[in-house]
């Protein structure tokens, strides 16, 4: 696998980054703990976006891991989870902002930390969106990779501790080129008081596509579905997705 | 979990706005900080697409996980604050007889319906369509962008402690509402769902009443 990136991504920190059709994203935690909050827009056309719920309804599920696949709000699949040794990534319990980081980790500016300002998901969201012309409109239900936060019989949210352990990874086949905007910021329901959230790795390379026989087409026939609509769109844009 | 069913005294011949609102229409209407809201099931297990923007900057809109974090649950009922994306609550809902609602299923599109039913359905109303229409006319150059992830009042989708999530029948019945406060100025967005894939309407899309009250 041609590897086209490889690189470390600092506790705190916001990323983005076009990612083609077919290529690879892998994240790694490399000490545990981590929470990656993101999120993935069509990348010629980013008013197509993750659609939380839509991938939740498809699938039957509340939280994603290998043989899943995250929909578009278009019916499209922007990319399948093809290799998952986390077990559990979140995406119902969303981003923290700027006043939940202040309560939670008190006094934490530039002006006083320098670079290990306390960042926070909304904030790192809302530039990385920024460089791309887009903005508040366009902060939708996230993804929180490395994250569990379980669901009681009651409803009841519970963050589970220790989810992700050191060197967990998980990998992205992206099936549609795609924005994707990620933060390295602490989850806002982890009750851990200090600011110090771990450095990510990240790895992109390229691959081979999804072969009919594919665990993310086959494991629901929604998904199968969800395929035939990107392949249609493939077709649609001359096979330049 | 417990229901959480709570009664209103007001009097719907006191109300200023008094509209039903048939299956596979969208609707908009402002409310004023104090109005109170009421939509009400007519006919039973009726799902009620909604979002809310605070109307003076609609780039503040309802936001699902927001509200589910600040109430540490994941169904709606009496006593939620609906908190926008700035983490500011636009309304509280203070009565309900249904007793349990959803944020986290969404709304149908015809895309979403070709994915879960099959590629053939495209051509079936749905609740995106609804939404989109009602944005268009409303205006402000509101669109797509500002549709993220709604309420659907009257609507059960429960989720296990091991992370599945599905479909149930109702638990409304007819006459039965939830009634809700505007805690700024807002601006309410409704598609009454016309799906009949599923059960979230019982196969049987039917229309829904809509009252405010002005702050008294």
């Amino acid at each position: 696998m041609t590897t086209h990136l490889h690189e470390m991504l600092r506790g705190g920190q916001a990323w983005s980054r076009r990612v083609a059709r077919h290529q690879r994203l892998r994240l790694r935690d490399v000490e545990g703990r981590a929470c990656v909050s993101a999120l993935f827009y069509n990348a010629r056309d980013p008013i197509e976006r993750y659609n939380m719920p839509d991938t939740l309804k498809a699938q039957f599920i509340a939280f994603l891991t290998t043989g899943r696949v995250l929909f578009s709000d278009m019916g499209r699949v922007l990319c399948s989870i093809v290799a998952d040794d986390c077990g559990w990534h979140d995406t119902i319990s969303g981003i923290g902002g700027a006043d939940a980081a202040a309560a939670r980790f008190g006094e934490g500016s530039y002006q006083t930390l320098r670079n290990e300002f306390h960042r926070n998901g909304r904030d790192n969201l809302l530039v990385e969106l920024g460089k791309h012309g887009l903005g508040k409109r366009d902060v939708v239900s996230n993804v929180n990779f490395f994250v569990r936060v379980a669901v009681g019989d009651d409803g009841a949210l519970a963050w589970i501790p220790a989810n992700s352990r050191a060197g967990a990874s998980v990998e992205l086949r992206f099936e549609m080129d795609t924005l994707v905007v990620l933060s390295n910021t602490p989850h806002p329901l982890d009750p851990d008081a200090r600011y110090h959230p771990p450095p990510v790795e990240l790895l992109l390379g390229d691959g081979p596509p999804a072969p009919a026989d594919d665990r993310c087409r086959l494991s629901r026939p929604e998904n199968g579905r969800g395929f035939a609509l990107t392949e249609a769109y493939a077709v649609e844009m001359g096979g330049r997705l | 979990m417990s229901f959480r069913m709570q009664e209103s005294a007001l009097d719907p011949r006191q109300a200023a706005v008094d509209v039903t609102l048939p299956a596979g229409q969208g609707w908009t209407h402002e409310l004023a900080p104090g109005d109170t809201f009421r939509i009400v099931d007519l006919e039973g297990n009726q799902a009620v697409d909604t979002l809310f923007f605070n109307s003076r900057d609609v780039d503040e809109r309802y936001s699902a996980t927001e509200t589910i974090r600040a109430q540490g649950n994941i169904y709606l009922s009496t006593g939620t604050r609906l908190m926008s994306s700035e983490g500011r609550s636009l309304l509280t809902i203070v009565a309900d007889t249904c007793g349990r609602h959803d944020t986290l299923g969404g709304a149908c599109s015809a895309e979403s319906n070709q994915v879960r039913y099959a590629l053939e359905k495209k051509y079936m109303h749905n609740c995106r369509d609804s939404f989109l229409l009602a944005l268009a006319r409303y205006g402000h150059g509101m669109g797509k962008r500002d549709l993220p992830n709604n309420i659907n009042f009257f609507m059960n989708v429960p989720v296990t402690p091991a992370g599945e999530l599905t479909f149930a029948d109702g638990v409304s019945g007819p006459g039965r509402y939830v009634e809700m406060r505007a805690d700024t100025e807002v601006l309410v967005l409704i598609s009454n769902c016309p799906q009949l894939n599923n059960p979230c309407n019982a196969y049987n899309p039917t229309p829904v009443r809509l009252l405010v009250w002005p702050k008294g």
